[in-house]
């Protein structure tokens, strides 16, 4: 399958991946099993818009809106950044 | 320079296993369950753990089912915010055991398998009726829903099956597939020439796994270990020793890895004795090989020293009988010729019996 999202698709962070504050390090991290993943300031702005009802439209506007950038130059990081958790299914998506 | 904290913290909670696998990665002299932590001292470390900065705890054996307090250790690793991976062979996992553990909040299995079918599987992990018990908590793991690893530890016996290992894991429902090929410590290096993959399987196992990787985008990824006898450059041992990880055997000794114990040079602490912030910080056994100060030559000068650490100490030890030297596995190693000795003479030997690990 390809690991593209549509822009209809929901995504959404499945069983066992979560969003955890790392207050020792004083960072957000991405817990999956047996991994830790640092999140920057934009990777925590995607995953928590995430939720399996908003789709990836509505969640790349949501954050060109929030960061007063273009949605053309938003859409394919947010894209790059989702396909690369989704390869390891860290992501998962709703149609 | 102050050492980073550990993310992850595998704690050995038994050596008890009702199964006998010829490369158990427990050590050659295992605990018995008088000398195992009691539960009150179990929560007390993870709750050190926590503090000293561990994200993640791996319960693990031995089988760690046969510690009836599982399901209350990983409630309250849970609670403290941990993740919680139950490391297991299945066999003693009821339904449920299984409801309680998700009860308990525990975040993900990965599951071992010694085989594709029965009777390979119940040869290699010395227990009759293993795998289908094991298929059996596959089963229910996944009507459940948790999240789902499976670890297929791979070596000349199993290599052969490997199309097969991958189509089980889709079948199962598992997220991930771990293809692990066996390392040589402990009894693994007393199994080695029935074990040691030839180089045609090598070569099969990795053209194997990148295939199949691609053709399974999304559905299940990989992790792949190599096995390093074959590579030009050593494994990155524990991402560097006592950086990231440690380990806390059944009765509470702490090791900067699972097989540490074969250093009889160093002396490794006990969390009955002193405090795991104090042992990470200030041990001997934790402050020998970290960093890059300790290094040799040909690794002090080496540009890929930050990337693979000058490789596994228990392998230096075993090989070069030294484990302040290189990994003799790296090509650049002076004692490389040893490695290819083996390769060359052990893959092609008649197979030997299997020693099975016991007390």
């Amino acid at each position: 399958m390809t690991l593209t999202l549509r822009k209809t698709d929901r995504p959404y962070l499945p069983r066992g991946v979560r969003v955890q504050r790392d207050e020792k390090r004083n960072r957000t991290v991405l817990m999956a099993p047996e991994k830790v993943i640092e999140l920057d300031d934009i990777g925590v702005a995607i995953l928590s818009r995430i939720d399996g009802i908003t789709r990836l439209e509505d969640l790349v506007q949501d954050l060109a809106a929030t960061y007063n950038a273009p949605a053309e130059q938003v859409e394919p990081d947010v894209q790059r950044f989702l396909q690369a958790l989704r390869g390891r299914l860290y992501v998962m998506v709703q149609e | 320079m102050t050492p980073s904290a550990p993310i992850a913290l595998l704690a050995e909670l038994t050596h008890r296993c009702p199964l006998s696998c010829p490369y158990c990665s427990n050590p050659v002299e295992l605990e018995r369950k008088e000398t195992e932590l009691d539960t009150e001292t179990w929560k007390e470390v993870l709750g050190q753990a926590r503090d000293l900065g561990v994200l993640q705890v791996h319960l693990s054996g031995g089988e760690p089912a046969s510690r009836r307090d599982l399901e209350e250790l990983t409630e309250h690793a849970a609670g403290l915010g941990l993740y919680t991976n139950l490391i297991t062979s299945g066999i003693g996992l009821t339904p449920r055991r299984l409801d309680n553990l998700e009860a308990a909040g525990l975040d993900h299995i990965q599951l071992s398998l010694q085989g594709t079918n029965a009777n390979l599987a119940d040869i290699i992990g010395g227990y009759r009726g293993g795998f289908d018990r094991k298929m059996s908590v596959a089963k229910d793991i996944r009507e459940r829903g948790i999240p789902l690893t499976l670890n297929a530890v791979m070596h000349r016996k199993n290599l052969d099956d490997l199309d097969r290992t991958i189509e089980m894991a889709v079948e199962l429902g598992a997220r991930r597939l771990e293809v692990a090929c066996v390392q040589f410590h402990g009894w693994a290096l007393q199994n080695r020439a029935a074990l040691l993959p030839t180089r045609e399987q090598t070569q099969a196992v990795k053209e194997t796994v990148a295939e199949a990787a691609r053709r399974l985008q999304g559905v299940l990824a990989f992790d792949f270990v190599p096995p390093d006898y074959y590579s030009d450059f050593p494994k990155a041992c524990m991402g560097g020793w006592g950086s990231t990880g440690l380990n806390i055997t059944p009765n509470g000794t702490v090791l900067p890895c699972h097989a540490a114990q074969t250093l009889t040079h160093l002396r490794f602490e006990n969390v009955r004795d002193i405090g795991l912030e104090d042992i990470w910080y200030n041990s001997q056994a934790f402050n020998a090989y970290r960093g890059t100060d300790w290094m040799p030559e040909p690794c002090q000068s080496c540009d890929r020293k930050e990337l693979d650490f000058g490789g596994c100490r228990c392998q230096a030890l075993a090989l070069a009988g030294d484990a302040g030297a290189t990994d003799p596995v790296c090509r650049k190693s002076p004692l490389h010729a040893k490695v290819t000795e083996i390769l060359h003479q052990e893959p092609n030997a008649h197979d030997s019996d299997l020693v099975y690990r016991k007390l």
